[in-house]
């Protein structure tokens, strides 16, 4: 059994960084991932965990540090949100292309500008398409699962790939609610220790990291990237097997909730997850078929999973936190529509933009979306797919 | 699922609402509820209106929005009554609770028609009696507790008592004040009929 506790997303955070005792920490604070630095440099002071932590100057400086410490052969943690994410923008890339398993506790906030401090998925959907695993988490419970479990699949050598573990900002991360956690020395055991097969401290094998790469590399080194992240899906689930043998909860690529025999459904991620399925329990009473698929790894993306897994609905609409700002839907609707789209799915298909710059989403907002599903599926065809949700009208 | 109790609290920045609101939740936490705590952020300063929230179940909480309909308000500053919609989407079977010497009268007009149940309290009284300083914090949870009965009074009182041995171990001398604070709400908390 576990050890009952409440705590915030970002207490969540830190505690699990400080089970993990890395090597290295680097941050900068930025609302609202502040306080995981800002807890994580007690625990250091309070001689709690024997990482090295850098307190730098900016976040640029924050990813350089732990590209440099992994690329040494220590374990390297960081956290940011938003603008934090766009100034590492440089050295993200860098990181996955040099493949070294950093993980990176995002907490998710609206990109400026104008300013705006509160939760959307801009910054995780602008660093989508650089070579970092993505995992999402609805609760607090999930933000510390996913980091005790971030490790063991970044590390893997087919993997080699940094790893962002998500939390909605201020919604999850701010608020204090029930989870129960993992006896230290059982995730200290679960995570183990790391050896890679190269480092740059390693003086029997002297390596360069990061030199010129030619017309005649660069190709097949992004193709290895590409195979790495295809390889990471099996390592997801093999990881989250052994996560479950430990603890008990069970995660895969995504979660189905009612979705067997449902004939509507919303695709979401992150706590809009856990709203969603109070509203499929009341619309299962009323006898409406509704269900939900909540992506948990979003890089790689589980696309003949999710296509499969959504083939018998009749009507879906997807949820997207970040306007694309393309004039064709979100991210995550892109995703899942190309990816139904292969695989032959005949299912009506929307796109819903939501909850930008900390917009609350309501049940209510919800069960509109269930409803316009319900009329798409009458109609049998979709007038409309680009939405928008709890956007004010006047 | 039926049994969640939802909870709504209007404070001023500075005033401790939000720490109320993180102190009962650790108080129901203990009692082997499931809680949320969490103040709704916006552009924070001392004296601005803040909004606070608790869900306290006795089951999983899945939902993460605001809450719109409470059972139960909290109002930790009086003058928030004229510029606030302190009672939107208050359940008229619950109740809401205010630190005000205001009589019925005056309360009636200021809450719009709300025809639950209202209590209040002196909260300045009490905490200048028993802190020597205004922090209507700890008695506006003790009012809540006992209009809400979340969990029977001893049991706070037990529970309050560990919770300000660790919130100040630093300055011990202020937790004597600040029990004294609970148990006084506790007995000042009163119906308006």
């Amino acid at each position: 059994m576990g050890i009952r506790e409440r705590l915030s997303g970002n207490e969540a955070a830190a505690t699990a960084m400080k089970q993990i005792n890395p090597d290295v920490v680097a941050a900068f604070p930025i609302t609202p991932s502040t306080e995981i630095p800002q807890y994580f440099s007690t625990f250091v002071d309070n001689g709690q965990v024997d990482t090295e932590f850098v307190a730098v100057e900016s976040e640029h400086s924050a990813m350089s540090a732990c590209i440099g410490a992994e690329a040494a052969g220590a374990r390297a943690m960081t956290a940011t949100s938003a603008n934090g994410l766009s100034l590492m923008w440089e050295m993200i890339y860098i990181a996955s292309s040099l493949r070294l398993p950093i993980v990176m506790s995002l907490v998710n906030r609206a990109v400026s500008g104008p300013l705006n401090i509160h939760n959307d998925h801009s910054d995780a959907m602008g660093a989508r398409d650089s070579g970092w695993i993505q995992i999402f988490s609805e609760t607090n419970q999930e933000a510390y699962d996913n980091l005790i479990m971030a490790h063991r699949i970044a590390e893997n050598k087919n993997v080699m790939l940094p790893l962002m573990v998500c939390q909605d900002g201020f919604i999850t991360s701010h608020s204090i609610e029930n989870i129960e956690l993992i006896e230290d020395e059982k995730v200290k055991e679960f995570v183990g220790e790391y050896h890679p097969e190269h480092y740059l401290l390693n003086k029997k094998e002297p390596i360069a990291i990061g030199p010129l790469d030619v017309q005649t590399y660069l190709f097949e080194h992004k193709y290895g990237q590409a195979e790495a992240m295809r390889n990471a899906k099996q390592v997801i689930l093999d990881v989250a097997k052994d996560f479950e043998k430990m603890t008990g909860r069970k995660y895969g690529l995504f979660e189905e909730y009612k979705l067997d025999d449902a004939e509507i459904a919303i695709v979401c991620m992150n706590s809009t997850a856990g709203t969603t399925k109070e509203v499929v329990d009341d619309l299962r009473e009323k006898g409406i078929k509704a269900g939900l698929l909540k992506i948990r790894v979003f890089r790689p993306f589980p696309a003949e999973e999710v296509a499969k897994a959504l083939s018998h609905l009749k009507a879906v609409a997807i949820l997207d936190k970040a306007d694309s700002v393309n004039g064709a839907g979100g991210a995550l609707f892109e995703d899942v529509t190309s990816a139904m789209y292969i695989n032959k799915d005949n299912v009506l298909a929307s796109s819903y933009v939501y909850g930008i710059g900390g917009r609350d989403t309501t049940t209510k907002e919800i069960e509109s979306v269930f409803n316009d599903l319900i009329e798409d599926s009458k109609k049998d065809k979709i007038e409309n797919p680009y939405r928008y949700l709890g956007l004010r009208k006047e | 699922m039926s049994d969640m109790i939802e909870i709504r609290w209007h404070g001023r920045g500075g005033q401790g609402a939000k720490t109320a609101s993180l102190l009962l939740a650790d108080a129901a936490f203990n009692t082997g509820k499931y809680i949320q705590g969490f103040p709704e952020y916006g552009p924070e300063r001392m004296g601005a209106p803040i909004t606070a929230y608790n869900r306290i179940s006795s089951s999983p909480i899945r939902i993460h929005s605001n809450i719109y309909e409470p059972d139960y308000v909290v109002v930790v500053d009086d003058t928030l009554l004229e510029s606030v919609d302190v009672t939107s989407g208050l359940k008229e079977d619950g109740a809401i609770v205010i630190n005000t010497t205001k009589g019925k009268e005056q309360l009636d007009k200021l809450l719009k028609g709300y025809r639950g149940k209202v209590y209040t309290i002196d909260a300045r009284k009490v905490s200048m009696e028993t802190l020597g300083k205004y922090f209507p914090n700890t008695p506006m949870l003790a009012a809540i507790v006992k209009v809400s009965k979340i969990m029977n009074e001893e049991d706070f009182i037990k529970d309050m008592q560990g919770s300000f041995k660790h919130k100040f171990a630093k300055k011990p001398e202020v937790i004597e004040g600040n029990m004294k604070a609970i148990e006084m709400a506790l007995n000042e908390v009163k119906e308006i009929k």
